[in-house]
């Protein structure tokens, strides 16, 4: 922990919770972010009743970070756990910003 | 996998405090204390002002920081530790967990007998606003002797149980005491098991031969005095209104020289005739108490020697002052005697989150002189809260009935209060004596108590950051 710093021994105790698991959080439902692909549904490349993408309840440009974000599957995009940490630096909301999420070349 | 930047959080239930210079976060489901960074306590500032926001809308709302790793790593660990939680969460997710059907006695707290020499006015046992007006009685050694045996059939796994002598004045029945003490040694030693006495007194009938005794037994002792004779002479007076301060006085100063196998603690009962708490508090230590604690009397509305709001407040400012002077201490590496502030530290140490204000009808029992079990030794001999015999064992269906409706989460009006699992709605006796209802939270206190909550974690901020060992020696005082 970095920016917050346990005191009492309640506080140690949650923390240490989370270093213990620090290995296999990724795939955990704890996981502060929710994560994996399988409980969080993208608004995938669909349209809205009116066949536009307006009142999509995600603007679609989330799904440009699709197997990205805390993600180490190997994709057609880069992993963020293994090889591109920083790929979204540059992103910091994907509607304004999602022309800084560049093409990489391993 | 999508991006969650857009994924709305809100700040958990919590409650901030600036502490020399620091940000100090007070988690109040879990009691977990936590320091922020100039980072994690700008967050948490931006979602007290709103209901929740989305990680993009924290990102922006940070200036400053042009790589978002850094917020981000910030946003990572309060949503780790529970402090930011996705708004789409129920509040409070958890359900508050169902009394324990079985529980293991710790205590057991005998009246030895239901007399007393005194005449304090504000007793609760004799006074106005006593519960029962049982004839006198001493507690006879069978009824002792079972009590004995029921604390260690019912106290489980554990491998430490307590018995306290209490009374009326519980020395008025020496005699048995001394036989107690002495069977209860031996049957715990038969069972494997660690077993301490404690007892109460107003100290007029100690003499040597009572304090070698409790010296040589290790018997803990807390003397109830008001402070100087004036003070405590005001209400803790002889039945022919003469104060009882000459008699104790030598007795106690004799019980502090060679009474030195336990810690002496005092014990004052703050009235509108008795609140100089600082004053107390000095003398009594000069005297050569470890420990000073404080309580307000307990008293039905309107009695004249009840504290008044004005007077509770004095009281607070009082135990601000003691608090300083606590924390200057502990920074020094030493402790001062203030129980009051000494046990808030030691819950809030370990955070403890309670469901229940305190063991009565848990791991605590009292014991009448005729063997009656009751919730606590407030309740003693009172029919409504009789919880069965030392002969015939607890009365399971009324404890349970009891443990039920005294649960935290039955006190609506304690919901919201972010010091409830510290106070848990207060003293059930307490709240019997004032609203006529055991398990009316003490509302009169509700002020009082989150402000003193307040001082407390303060101060256990400041010496936690200044002196951690601190608090390795108060856990050696805690538990023996």
């Amino acid at each position: 922990m970095k920016h917050v710093r346990a005191l009492n021994r309640k506080a140690r105790r949650a923390e240490r919770g989370i270093d213990d698991h620090d290995d296999v959080m990724a795939m955990q439902e704890q996981q502060p972010l929710p994560l994996s692909c399988t409980t969080v549904f993208d608004p995938g490349w669909e349209i809205d009743a009116l066949g536009g993408m307006g009142l999509l309840c995600q603007p679609m440009e989330r799904d440009l970070y699709a197997c990205y974000n805390e993600c180490w599957w190997p994709a057609q995009l880069p992993d963020q756990m293994v090889n591109y940490p920083d790929w979204s630096e540059k992103c910091a909301s994907a509607v304004k910003d999602w022309r800084h999420l560049d093409l990489v070349f391993p | 996998m999508g991006e969650h930047r857009s994924m709305r959080y809100r700040l958990h239930e919590c409650r901030r405090f600036r502490v020399a210079g620091r940000e100090v976060l007070f988690l109040v489901p879990s009691h977990s204390i936590f320091a922020l960074d100039e980072l994690a306590a700008e967050i948490v500032h931006l979602l007290e002002e709103r209901e929740a926001l989305s990680i993009s809308d924290i990102l922006r709302h940070l200036n400053g920081h042009r790589s978002s790793a850094e917020p981000m790593g910030a946003i990572r660990e309060l949503v780790s530790l529970g402090i930011l939680q996705p708004a789409a969460q129920p509040i409070n997710p958890r359900p508050q967990p169902a009394p324990p059907a079985t529980f293991p006695l710790r205590t057991l707290v005998l009246n030895v007998t239901n007399t007393c020499n005194l005449s304090c006015g504000y007793c609760y046992e004799y006074g106005e606003d006593q519960l029962s007006h049982s004839p006198p009685r001493a507690m006879p050694w069978e009824v002792a002797k079972r009590a004995v045996d029921f604390l260690l059939e019912h106290s489980g796994e554990s491998d430490r149980v307590s018995l306290t002598f209490f009374g009326g004045e519980p020395l008025l029945n020496f005699k048995l005491i001394r036989r107690t003490v002495s069977y209860a040694e031996q049957r715990a030693a038969e069972r494997g098991k660690r077993i301490d006495f404690s007892l109460t007194t107003n100290a007029t009938l100690l003499t040597r031969r009572v304090i070698d005794f409790l010296a040589e037994h290790r018997i803990g002792v807390t003397v109830s005095i008001d402070g100087p004779r004036e003070l405590n002479d005001r209400l803790r007076v002889f039945p022919s209104g003469r104060g009882s301060y000459d008699v104790i006085a030598p007795k106690i100063a004799d019980l502090l020289r060679r009474h030195k196998t336990r810690p002496i603690g005092a014990r004052v009962t703050l009235t509108s005739a008795v609140r100089e708490v600082e004053r107390i508090f000095d003398y009594l230590i000069d005297l050569g108490f470890q420990d000073v604690g404080f309580a307000p009397v307990t008293t039905a509305v309107g009695r004249d020697y009840a504290l008044s709001e004005e007077a509770l407040a004095e009281v607070l400012r009082q135990f601000e002052t003691l608090t300083e002077r606590f924390v200057e201490a502990a920074l020094r590496g030493s402790y001062l005697g203030f129980s009051n502030l000494s046990d808030l530290l030691w819950e809030l140490h370990h955070g403890f989150s309670k469901s229940y204000p305190c063991g009565a009808g848990l791991g605590l029992l009292g014991v009448s002189p005729t063997g009656d079990l009751a919730l606590c030794h407030r309740f003693i001999e009172s029919p409504q809260h009789r919880l069965g015999t030392v002969e015939t064992g607890v009365d399971e269906r009324r404890r349970a009935a009891f443990l039920k409706a005294a649960h935290l989460s039955r006190k609506t009006d304690c919901h919201t209060c972010w010091v409830r699992g510290l106070c848990s709605g207060g003293c059930h006796h307490e709240a019997y004596v004032r609203y006529g209802d055991t398990f009316h939270p003490n509302l009169h206190y509700c002020d009082w108590i989150r402000a003193w909550t307040e001082i407390g974690i303060r101060a256990y901020v400041r010496i936690m950051e200044g002196n951690p060992a601190f608090f390795d020696r108060l856990e050696g005082r805690k538990s023996p």
